[in-house]
């Protein structure tokens, strides 16, 4: 089987009007992996992201998904937003056909909708409106209507930065549980640390504006991975420093 | 207070009230200066209504969630019928106000009664032109609007249009439209589509431009193409914005109809209320305007039970 999801992204640079956000930036996403991207605010993760999802078509540089440039979005990159961002007036099962639809190709792919709202966990929630959900089950609806059409790549823009940390962490072993079993790849903004070393092979940390990439630590952690881990520490502290936070600890000592 | 005894009392509410009509009608002697009628059609509608009433609430004791809904409308009724009582006292059995201008309950219900074959053929023409400019400029305006709202040229050519043209009151039109089209017929529908088309096409226009930006970055990675855009999200999305506009709208249509039947035609209730005025016949001009009143609440009933029912999802931006 040939492997899909390589992402390619050369030498991007990016302005938003005087301010130089992406500067020179390249990275090879491998084909099945999690990778993380990591870095002070505003340095252009989401930027980046976007580029990728073909939302962003004013850059320099290039950006390739399987050797083929990426010039606009298409239903070959799942984007799982930052907010669930549900059309409110359609149900659960409405939303995440609502791709296949656009696509027509709905009919005969009618039984993946059930399938993927399995996945996710919202059986006996097809026929609810978004607002009549949690918070964590409108982003779990979110992913399925991202992942329906099969995408190679899932590109995820901080899914579960607004939700509370228990419904977080379940839906961050989700996500893995859908990675392995359809051997995608995935490329993830976020802020939280422990949420990039818990999830990712790789995690990018990029530097601050304009940004380039700072490091690249692989995880060598076996999966499943367990939260309480004591090489988690050891990751954490690294990332840490090389974003410039690790002088801060000392300060925190003497206040405890 | 015990709540049966209250449901009890909600009960008796309207009928007692109905009783009190009939004490004041029958036992107060007339002034004399109104038109005697054939009959005492104020206590046949009376009666009628609460006929009606009764068998409504033998029917809410099977259908429990209308019994309960009429239930709580039961002192407004008994209001009414009060309030109706005392109008017609102070109009017909007292001599405090003009005759001309303040007809006895018993004329204008009489009027309703003896006329209904004439009014029903006036409020048949005039919801036949209502209807056709309305489904006009409601087309006119959906189209238009989308168009507005989605494209940016097209706003940029048709936007000063509409802003320029669309606040000019659709009276102030009539003397043009009457000479530009061949029947006055076809000038009054164009009248009335104009004054439903902008308020129609103004909050359709608004409702696109304020789709959330990122529902439309999800479609496109979720693969959808400029159409399925426009008629899939766009739409939808600005559905509550539309439906406020075809309210204003319908409601501009209204005073539309009315202006508009003075043209040249002799028909519809518009004309008919003129006219009643014209001869000095307030009893007409008093069923003319309960018909109007009657028709434009059933037609927003009507309106605000579509939305509900399309929009289940968003519920009462306005209430009706």
């Amino acid at each position: 089987m040939v492997e899909v999801g390589n992402i390619q992204i050369n030498n991007v640079n990016k302005n938003f009007d005087e301010v130089h956000v992406l500067n020179n930036f390249s990275l090879n996403i491998e084909p099945g992996s999690f990778v993380s991207l990591i870095g002070p605010s505003g340095c252009g993760k989401s930027t980046l992201l976007r580029i990728i999802g073909g939302l962003e078509k004013q850059y320099e540089g290039s950006v390739f998904l399987d050797g083929e440039r990426i010039t606009k979005a298409g239903s070959d990159r799942g984007f799982a937003f930052q907010g669930s961002n549900l059309f409110p007036w359609l149900t659960v099962q409405g939303n995440v056909a609502f791709g296949l639809k656009a696509r027509k190709i709905y009919k005969e792919r009618k039984n993946d909708v059930a399938d993927i709202i399995k996945l996710v966990g919202l059986q006996g929630f097809e026929n609810s409106f978004p607002h009549q959900i949690s918070g964590g089950m409108q982003q779990r609806a979110s992913l399925a209507r991202a992942l329906v059409g099969h995408p190679k790549v899932l590109l995820l823009d901080e899914p579960l930065g607004a939700l509370d940390a228990f419904t977080r962490m379940n839906l961050q072993d989700e996500i893995l549980r859908i990675k392995n079993e359809n051997n995608m790849t995935m490329l993830m903004v976020t802020h939280d640390v422990d949420e990039a070393i818990y999830m990712s092979d790789k995690v990018v940390v990029m530097s601050a504006r304009p940004s380039r990439v700072e490091a690249v630590i692989d995880i060598k952690l076996p999966h499943p991975r367990v939260r309480v881990q004591d090489t988690f520490a050891l990751y954490r502290n690294k990332i840490l420093e090389i974003l410039n936070f690790g002088g801060q600890l000392h300060e925190a000592e003497y206040n405890i | 207070m015990n709540k049966k005894v209250k449901r009890i009392i909600y009960y008796i509410l309207p009928f007692a009230a109905a009783l009190v009509s009939a004490v004041l009608y029958f036992a107060i002697p007339e002034s004399g200066k109104q038109k005697q009628m054939n009959a005492p059609y104020y206590m046949c509608f009376l009666l009628a209504a609460i006929i009606i009433l009764a068998v409504a609430l033998v029917a809410g004791i099977f259908a429990k969630d209308f019994g309960k809904k009429l239930q709580g409308k039961l002192p407004f009724y008994a209001g009414l019928i009060l309030f109706i009582a005392v109008l017609n006292t102070i109009f017909s059995k007292t001599k405090l106000l003009p005759v001309l201008y303040f007809p006895s309950i018993d004329r204008i219900t009489g009027l309703l009664w003896e006329q209904k074959v004439f009014l029903l053929k006036n409020l048949i023409f005039s919801l036949g032109l209502l209807s056709q400019g309305f489904i006009l400029g409601l087309l006119t305006g959906f189209f238009s609007g989308l168009a507005l709202g989605y494209n940016r040229r097209v706003g940029y050519w048709l936007n000063p249009v509409t802003k320029f043209l669309g606040p000019v009151p659709t009276t102030a039109w009539i003397p043009l439209a009457l000479s530009v089209f061949p029947t006055t017929h076809g000038a009054n529908v164009f009248l009335i589509a104009f004054a439903v088309w902008f308020p129609v096409t103004l909050m359709t226009a608004s409702g696109i431009q304020s789709v959330s930006k990122v529902f439309f970055e999800v479609s496109e990675t979720l693969g959808a193409g400029t159409y399925y855009k426009v008629f899939h999200l766009a739409v939808p999305a600005s559905l509550p914005q539309i439906f406020l506009g075809l309210f204003y709208g319908i409601i501009s249509s209204f005073a539309t109809l009315m202006a508009v039947e003075m043209n040249g035609n002799s028909q519809g209730i518009g004309w008919y209320i003129n006219w009643q005025k014209s001869v000095m016949l307030y009893d007409g001009v008093y069923a003319g305007l309960i018909i109007i009143a009657v028709l434009c609440s059933f037609v927003l009933t009507m309106l605000f039970k579509v939305r509900d029912k399309i929009m289940v999802w968003q519920k009462g931006v306005i209430r009706w």
